[in-house]
């Protein structure tokens, strides 16, 4: 996502470097983690991927020591940490895993208060931060600070769940299946703030997951693991998909993987179309003349600030006098960082062939993405270089 | 009370028919006995040893021994249960249990009648045996309570950068609470029934009008006796569901 770290923020990511490191648990004849050497740059995030068993966990692990390597050295900043304190060590490492792991007899505030709370900030501090976090995540903190996680939904839990990992600005980000225990479109929705929280801050993440479409969207780098922790390919997606290392890398990213570069691809690259839109509580009458009048039979309803809440033909909204609020969770929108094989699926539920796309950290709406202009532009890619070729990320930040 | 009332709503029916017919049922027997005593016709002996002085300082009593013999059980037994949950520890559960086992299984009455010639009469004998009587639902509970926490949630604590100590005392004790609650009040009930026998080993007690009613043939006294314990049993049953609903953690379902 970045390429220099010149322009990084304060509390920005580190360095992280693996030397060597090696697992073997007693009574075992292989060891689970067999020499593994790994330099991830500072401020990129990293999928580990691979077969069940196949060590990644327990690599992340050895990273705030949740399991002690046997051997091998582990640096953060070119700083061993393999002698450090544990409980110190583990505090200047954020930790996100799946379902979000929240201590279910603490509010969320003081969930995500905790590790501040260890490290002795002040009270005062330490609430102001929660309020920030639960705002990143997307959580209005007034409603949810003293709610108790059984009263969260589970995509819920795992924004606070993120937002614990990310409390006390730690340069390193360890998430274990963050997302495993979300359903699909929830799961999409956490990966785009992820990305856009990551956009803004910086961190060094390491990220385990089994999930290759998600290690290709989320990922600067993937690294794929065999048995024993043997890296198979480290890599860029675009490389891994493009030149995959051998059959088990091959096999592993699967055999759709020209239809996996859709997974490279973002909403924000292509033409966005623009409907006519209308805002909550403006007159029906009105706003069906100027949406007859511009020739199209549906509506984008949008919010005082500006969020998308609905996309209506007009003869559904006939039924109302004044633009009515919708409150319920929309599927068919998504984020102009997301995914085009995010975009299809959002389509999918749509009855209007195109999917609401918005942007920033607030969620403005930016237009609509459709099923044509998708299908055109993977058209023309194909025309042009006789495979779906990546756009370089870097240019959907431009546009 | 509103801090009870918000508590108590997620209570089952049955929960919170206990909490409320408990205290009424317990005063309901109280008054009914107050009106028997007042108009029976008792003879001299009687009416001597049924005095609302008698029962009180009786009650006292009792009260004294259950209280002091249920914070030495739960002092003892938590800690105890906790360190046998340890891993470096957890072989050595097996044996404890066993002794825990046989301490409820041996007669109250013979342990207290031992201990009180071994080590003398009185007060502390009679705390001693009880507590060996009513260790073991709090040790099992505790065990079971701890056995039961989440590990997800405790290896999450631990990634956090909590110490051993900061994970047991915020995560797991208050997680493997409601549970160890449970055992207490057991425990609680047992020694309230088993306070009975301190009468025996000379510590006073409710168990006093018991024997007196069966010695002198007395059944009023006999009668009155049980009638107090049993009604001590269910009050101390109430308040420790009160303590239960008031310490368990808010978070937890």
């Amino acid at each position: 996502m970045n390429q220099t770290t010149a322009t990084a923020p304060d509390g920005s990511g580190a360095q992280l470097e693996l030397v060597d490191v090696v697992k073997k648990y007693p009574g075992q004849s292989r060891p689970a983690v067999d020499g593994l050497s790994l330099t991830v740059p500072a401020g990129q995030t990293v999928m580990f991927v691979g077969p069940s068993g196949c060590g990644k966990t327990t690599s992340l692990k050895m990273i705030n020591r949740l399991i002690e390597p046997t051997s091998g050295q582990i640096l953060i900043d070119g700083e061993d940490i393999t002698g450090q304190d544990a409980t110190q060590l583990r505090r200047s490492i954020g930790y996100v895993i799946q379902g979000g792991g929240l201590l279910p007899h603490m509010s969320v505030a003081e969930n995500i208060g905790l590790v501040p709370g260890l490290l002795g900030w002040d009270k005062a501090r330490t609430k102001g931060r929660v309020e920030e976090l639960l705002e990143m995540v997307g959580l209005d903190p007034a409603v949810y600070r003293d709610r108790f996680p059984r009263e969260l939904s589970g995509g819920q839990q795992q924004r606070v769940g993120v937002a614990r990992g990310l409390a006390a600005d730690p340069p390193v980000i360890l998430m274990d299946e963050p997302f495993g225990a979300v359903d699909p479109i929830t799961r999409q929705r956490l990966q785009d703030e992820l990305m856009s929280i990551q956009e803004e801050l910086q961190k060094t993440i390491v990220c385990v997951t089994h999930d290759i479409d998600e290690a290709i969207k989320l990922g600067d780098q993937i690294l794929i693991l065999r048995e024993g922790a043997e890296i198979a390919q480290y890599g860029a997606p675009e490389e891994i998909l493009a030149a995959p290392a051998d059959d088990f890398v091959a096999d592993f990213i699967g055999s759709g993987s020209k239809l996996k570069q859709l997974s490279l691809l973002r909403v924000g690259d292509l033409p966005l179309s623009q409907p006519q839109t209308c805002r909550v509580g403006e007159s029906v009458d009105e706003v069906v003349r100027r949406v007859e009048a511009a020739g199209e039979r549906s509506v984008v309803i949008l919010d005082a600030q500006n969020r998308p809440k609905e996309y209506l033909f007009l003869r559904s909204l006939k039924r109302h006098q004044t633009v009515p609020v919708f409150s319920h969770e929309l599927q068919t929108v998504v984020d102009q960082r997301s995914t085009l094989s995010d975009a299809l699926d959002a389509m999918l539920v749509s009855s209007h062939g195109g999917a609401m796309v918005t942007g920033g950290s607030r969620g403005d709406y930016l237009g609509v993405i459709s099923y044509d202009t998708v299908t055109e532009h993977i058209r023309t890619l194909q025309t042009q270089t006789g495979q779906i070729r990546a756009v370089p990320s870097a240019g959907w930040e431009a546009s | 009370m509103r801090q009870l009332l918000s508590r108590t709503a997620g209570l089952s029916r049955e929960d919170k028919g206990l909490l409320c017919g408990l205290p009424i049922f317990v005063l309901t027997v109280l008054a009914g006995w107050v009106v028997w005593r007042l108009t029976a016709d008792l003879d001299s002996i009687e009416a001597r040893l049924i005095t609302a002085g008698n029962i009180t300082q009786m009650t006292w009593d009792h009260v004294q021994i259950v209280v002091v013999s249920s914070v030495l059980v739960v002092g003892l037994a938590v800690p105890l249960g906790t360190l046998l949950t340890r891993p470096a520890l957890r072989f050595f559960s097996p044996p404890v249990m066993a002794v825990a086992n046989a301490g409820q299984a041996a007669p109250v009455i013979g342990v207290l009648v031992l201990l009180a010639l071994i080590i003398g009469f009185g007060f502390g004998t009679a705390v001693l045996a009880l507590s060996l009587y009513a260790f073991l639902p709090v040790l099992a509970n505790t065990i079971t309570g701890m056995r039961g926490v989440d590990q997800a949630v405790v290896e999450a604590a631990r990634g956090m950068g909590m110490s051993s100590w900061q994970v047991l005392l915020r995560v797991e004790l208050p997680m493997a609470l409601p549970v160890i609650m449970t055992g207490v009040r057991t425990s609680l009930v047992l020694l309230v029934g088993a306070g009975a026998f301190a009468t025996f080993i000379d510590a006073g007690g409710l168990g006093t009008l018991i024997q007196t009613g069966i010695i002198m043939f007395r059944y009023p006294i006999l009668v009155s006796g049980a009638i107090f314990v049993a009604l001590l049993a269910l009050m101390v049953e109430w308040v420790g569901r009160i303590l239960e609903l008031f310490l368990k953690p808010k978070g937890l379902a």
